[in-house]
């Protein structure tokens, strides 16, 4: 088990490598051995579900002093989110990135972004963590500008920058952190932080790992890079950008340090709250008058991570639950409606809606997916998303919190009113005549789109059994802070 | 030296913000990550320390409370790898934007809007 754990963070990092090496001469490689790739670290995620947790010690050094992977619960969730949807993304591209000149280069980028995200739900060391952040980071920079088109260079630009600030502030927050208390393990750390309290130097790097991991999440004042950046991607990294990206770098990150690493502040959870609700309220307000399909999808995760981080901020188990429950339905459908708006996309050559109208007779398969993600998202209830919300507004009221909770309330009938646009202008009506002769995508996507909707759908269902076996487990890891279970695991005392 | 940190900090900051030109911006963004591995540099400095590397018939006390800490170094040494790899993906994305668009000036590269 403990190689499995490892192996998701180490095949695609050497793959990546690999394709780049025999696509030399053998050009069908990369597709083959992404597929693989992709393929093995599902299954490994799937089989890790559910075990010990484990911990691997780097080189054979013993926590504090060498570097250690963890993995509990909560990472356990996070690497089946992150290769489940990378999986289903890696066959989409196949054919989608036939549209692109250089396929190998693609996956390579591709396979770099999961070993980076695998490594940062994985790792249970400060500064391992501000690495494997940079590793993803600079691979979806490079993903970001991956058609060398004018918006996408600047896009990509854009995103650069606010993303190097806010590593670079993360790293800040490791600096101070380290100073005070002498280590960067997170167990440690938090065994530490636990004898002294907090003084004025660790709320400032608090400060600091908000900041940083708001801008990696797209908190509200903090989001500018990602309307820029998630519509211009092509539509598989979008998928990934918004299903995952931002959850592993910023909602598992800050989770992980607020929770476990720094003892818990009701001023941060306050401030996190805050920054959640007007998250949600902004996304949502800006996402009804956007015209370009995935700029509306982009303004729509914003408002979703605010639900998530509305969760979070509780500080209760029901809440925490809700909150990572969310985080699982937003990423298998906002990744579904995005490689849906990529396949529209590719066969209309346009985003705007305006333009578009009546697809469903022809394109089935896509509108028949787009309709499922959209009632998913918008809370509709047989579908997942309807009960990860309902969770978070029941957790808020039970907390005592009623104005997030009516605001929270409010924003899934804004969401509802924005999906119905999109599908209104997009799927039904009348078929302009240029749009005549639109094709279905061919199977690889349209397979991806189908397994994907169809997970929508049997995530709400399975709520229960998810529950009992991933979801506590997940939300108690964290709040674990009496029993000291995160930190009894990693320091072995 | 900590003010010196905290002052570069300040002027990488401004130099993103307020002007225009892409280079500029890029280089207000080394200063930042210079800073930084200052601040962490600092963490481990030691007045008349020695190298961390215990030598032969060296005396193990003296060597405890000389020897600096060479954790930092080595996380510094780390972010000094992956500073070379943004700015190198910087200045790429500086050159190519300089071909669609022809000029540097941030304020004219907009495009994207909303």
């Amino acid at each position: 088990m403990e190689n499995l754990a490892l192996g998701t963070i180490a095949a695609p990092l050497g793959s990546a490598i690999l394709i780049l090496i025999v696509t030399k001469w053998w050009k069908r490689f990369a597709d083959i051995w992404a597929t693989v790739v992709g393929g093995f670290t599902l299954v490994a995620s799937i089989l890790l579900i559910g075990s010990e947790p484990i911990v691997y010690r780097m080189g054979g050094w013993a926590p504090p002093w060498g570097i250690c992977l963890v993995l509990d619960p909560l990472s356990e969730l996070m690497l089946l989110v992150i290769n489940l949807l990378g999986f289903f993304v890696t066959v989409y591209s196949l054919s989608y990135m036939e549209w692109y000149t250089n396929k190998p280069k693609f996956f390579a980028l591709f396979l770099l972004m999961m070993a980076g995200m695998n490594g940062v739900v994985l790792t249970g060391d400060m500064f391992n963590l501000f690495v494997f952040l940079e590793i993803a980071s600079l691979a979806s920079y490079g993903l970001v500008g991956f058609g060398v088109e004018a918006e996408e260079l600047e896009a990509s630009f854009k995103y650069l920058i606010l993303g190097s600030i806010a590593s670079t502030l993360i790293l800040f927050g490791v600096a101070i952190i380290y100073s005070v208390t002498g280590s960067v393990n997170m167990a440690d750390i938090s065994v530490f932080l636990k004898g002294t309290g907090n003084n004025a130097a660790v709320l400032f790097a608090a400060v600091l790992f908000l900041a940083g991991f708001a801008t990696k999440a797209a908190l509200v004042p903090f989001h500018a890079w990602l309307p820029d950046a998630h519509p211009s991607a092509p539509a598989p990294v979008s998928a990934m950008l918004s299903g995952v990206l931002v959850k592993a770098l910023g909602v598992y990150a800050m989770a992980r340090v607020f929770y476990n690493v720094i003892p818990v502040d009701p001023i941060f959870l306050k401030v996190i709250m805050v920054l959640g609700v007007i998250s949600m309220l902004v996304g949502g307000l800006l996402a009804i008058g956007q015209w370009d399909i995935k700029r509306m999808l982009a303004y729509s995760t914003i408002s979703q991570i605010g639900y998530i981080f509305l969760g979070l901020s509780l500080g209760t188990a029901l809440g925490l639950v809700g909150a990572i429950f969310h985080l699982l339905n937003h990423s298998t459908y906002k990744g579904l409606l995005f490689l849906c708006s990529g396949s529209i996309e590719k066969a209309t050559g346009s985003r705007d809606m305006r333009e578009f109208g009546g697809l469903s007779k022809r394109m089935p398969v896509t509108s028949i997916a787009t309709s499922i993600g959209a009632l998913s998202i918008s809370g509709i209830p047989p579908f997942a998303g309807f009960w990860s919300k309902l969770i978070i507004i029941i957790a808020c009221f039970r907390a005592g919190e009623i104005v997030p909770g009516i605001i929270a309330v409010g924003v899934a009938f804004i969401t509802i009113s924005y999906y119905v646009k999109l599908q209104k202008y997009t799927l039904f009506g009348k078929l302009p005549d240029k749009l005549a002769k639109v094709k279905e995508s061919p199977f690889a996507m349209s397979s991806a789109m189908i397994i994907l909707a169809v997970l929508c759908l049997a995530l709400g269902l399975g709520y229960p059994l998810l529950n009992s076996s991933i979801l506590s487990p997940a939300a108690n890891s964290l709040l674990d802070t009496t029993g000291w279970g995160y930190i009894t695991n990693v320091l072995g005392f | 030296m900590y003010i010196l940190c905290t002052v570069l900090f300040v002027i990488g900051i401004y130099s993103i913000i307020a002007k225009r030109h892409i280079v500029k911006k890029i280089i207000g963004m080394v200063i930042i990550e210079y800073s930084v591995n200052l601040f962490l540099i600092l963490v481990g400095y030691k007045a008349g320390g020695i190298a961390p590397i215990l030598a032969k018939g060296q005396d193990v006390a003296e060597f405890a409370s000389k020897g600096v800490d060479p954790l930092p170094q080595a996380l510094v040494l780390t972010s000094i790898v992956i500073g070379l790899g943004t700015l190198a993906l910087m200045a790429a994305l500086a050159i190519r934007l300089y071909e669609k668009y022809n000029t540097f000036d941030m304020s004219e590269i907009n495009r994207l809007r909303g």
